[in-house]
């Protein structure tokens, strides 16, 4: 990393911890993906007693205790959306080039700063909400030595440091945080839901990022599972998501003036 | 030094700069003059890289604005006061501003001092007063010890104390040798701060002159005078040497202030005067009379058109010729 790389990493982490947002934030998503996680697990291990052989056999105590990602997300995509979109929002992207012109510098410091900070948070959450959701479904939980259990765990970090990426790159494609919030809240609350559960649309919505990044939290395959991708492939096909509004992200920055 | 080179920028059909080229020089204050949409943020933006020309090009000490390390150590610029996020203190804005170029934390305390917002450094920015936002953004500009200066319009909403301030900041800093390129839409306030002119109409360089020059050529005083007795008293004035100008139906006019010769020599003539008036043209007038007729000036050539004031004498020297 060349001098200059290393002084905007280092204002950009100024910038990511000197607001509100970011605490606010984050904190939701913990507080949101482990608590959800929690009360599903308490749920699904009442319930557990009335299931059908089937749906015994497709029982996943790891993927349940991550049930609470669906909402906890949400506030992954804010703080994503609001680190890049408030410099739009605030005026402080002038000032901010005007400090940094090298344009490629200032995103991917950024993205980075956040990125590294969306990975401590989203690991935390994901083993956090792995052990309490296990604790909550008594003997049908999973083991951390199960196979497959520690690279759902830690896919679930993954998964929430993705999304953050995925939000930062429509946010500077979008540059303004409201219209990246209208774009993006719907879209993985509701629309991927939709397309989800609706026979004719399953097929497509498999490959939108989230649905597919969240195959890596899965440790049993349901019994009728016809997904095309395994946990890692899925993983991949949220990568390529990233990197193209990543790369969406900067062509808009570099292209239009400020 | 801030050279700009036949510098053009086009949204769409509409032309918001066009191919202007002058020079901002070091030890000076450099008045950058026009309307409100004249072009003058659009040109200071292209300055530093915000935004991309069309056509042209804007160097700063030779170099483009990018290739600048560390640019802040080079160009400080207020363009915006508003353009900080409100969430944030005064403190921590200007620390990742300084840690972006390596510009020492202490650097920070010294520039807050300067401006006078130590108090509230650790404050958010959005409680800000418009006075206190122009402050910070001072503030900003002056972070990395730079050269060269550029406040985009920045006594805009102050009070009388805080455009005494920035005035008096100014004059210090182009005192200290550095470029100080300060944009206006009020003639009155860069008469009093302003070493040297650039005017700008429609985004078109309407001027670019001396301060000093500007007041001699267009605040000169003059007399009005109305008598029923025109032709004599033109013969009287031809006579003794003293130039006069038609100015409208029965009005005349000579430039300087020369009422009291006048007044005795119309009283030697037994002429009627309705009236003997010393004038002084403002600044704001000929400011005026400069940027509303940008459109018709320049509508056929690039050439700035010589200002209002010689023309008014020209005027007058055709008359004598008839």
């Amino acid at each position: 990393m060349s001098m200059a790389a290393t002084q905007v990493v280092r204002s950009e982490w100024t910038k990511i911890r000197s607001v509100a947002s970011t605490v606010w934030t984050l904190s939701l998503a913990v507080v949101v993906t482990v608590a959800f996680g929690m009360l599903i697990s308490a749920l699904a291990k009442n319930e557990f007693g009335s299931m059908d052989a089937r749906g015994r056999l497709s029982f996943d105590p790891t993927f349940i205790s991550f049930a609470g990602t669906g909402l906890g997300q949400l506030a992954m995509i804010v703080f994503g959306v609001l680190v890049v979109a408030n410099e739009y929002s605030s005026g402080m992207i002038r000032t901010s080039l005007a400090a940094v012109p090298q344009r490629g510098t200032f995103l991917f410091s950024k993205i980075a700063v956040a990125t590294a900070l969306a990975l401590v948070v989203g690991m935390a959450t994901s083993f956090l909400a792995f052990y309490l959701g296990q604790a909550m479904l008594g003997d049908l939980k999973a083991s951390i030595g199960d196979p497959g259990v520690l690279r759902a765990v830690i896919g679930g970090g993954l998964y929430m440091t993705l999304i953050t990426m995925f939000s930062m790159g429509v946010a500077a494609m979008l540059r303004s945080p409201m219209l990246s919030l209208a774009v993006l809240m719907p879209f993985f609350f509701l629309v991927s839901n939709i397309l989800a559960n609706v026979s004719a649309t399953e097929k497509i919505g498999r490959f939108l990022p989230d649905q597919a990044g969240s195959k890596i939290m899965q440790v049993v395959t349901p019994v009728d599972d016809d997904t095309p991708y395994g946990p890692w492939g899925g993983l991949g096909i949220m990568v390529l998501w990233v990197i193209a509004s990543l790369v969406g992200g900067y062509v808009v920055l570099k292209r239009r003036d400020a | 030094m801030i050279e700009l080179e036949g510098l053009s920028k086009r949204y769409g059909e509409k032309v918001a700069v066009n191919n202007l080229t002058f020079t901002v020089r070091p030890g000076i204050i450099t008045g950058f003059l026009g309307p409100n949409g004249a072009g003058k943020s659009t040109t200071m933006r292209m300055v530093l890289g915000l935004d991309r020309p069309t056509a042209g090009d804007v160097r700063i000490d030779g170099r483009h604005y990018d290739q600048l390390k560390d640019p802040l150590t080079y160009v400080g610029a207020l363009l915006d006061a508003k353009a900080v996020h409100g969430g944030r203190s005064a403190f921590n804005h200007l620390l990742c501003l300084a840690q972006a170029n390596g510009i020492p934390a202490r650097r920070v305390h010294e520039v807050l001092d300067t401006v006078g917002l130590t108090a509230v450094a650790k404050k958010k920015a959005k409680g800000f007063s418009l006075g206190m936002a122009q402050r910070l953004g001072i503030a900003a500009a002056l972070l990395g010890d730079p050269r060269i200066l550029m406040f985009d319009e920045p006594v805009n909403g102050l009070d009388p104390e805080g455009i005494h301030w920035i005035r008096n900041l100014m004059k210090s800093l182009a005192a200290q040798g550095r470029t100080v390129f300060v944009s206006s839409h009020l003639m009155s306030e860069m008469a009093l701060t302003a070493d040297h002119l650039v005017v700008i109409g429609q985004g078109r360089l309407l001027a670019d002159t001396s301060m000093a020059d500007f007041i001699a050529r267009n605040s000169h005083s003059y007399v009005r005078i109305r008598t029923p007795q025109r032709e004599r008293l033109l013969d009287v004035l031809g006579g003794a040497g003293i130039t006069v100008v038609e100015s409208g139906a029965a009005v005349l006019e000579v430039d300087g202030d020369k009422s009291e010769a006048i007044g005795e020599l119309a009283a030697q003539h037994r002429i009627v005067l309705h009236e003997l008036s010393p004038q002084q043209a403002s600044l704001e007038e000929a400011f005026m009379r400069l940027t509303a007729g940008s459109v018709e000036y320049h509508a056929h050539d690039g050439q700035p058109p010589a200002p209002a004031g010689p023309q008014r004498q020209q005027w007058g020297g055709e008359w004598r010729k008839g």
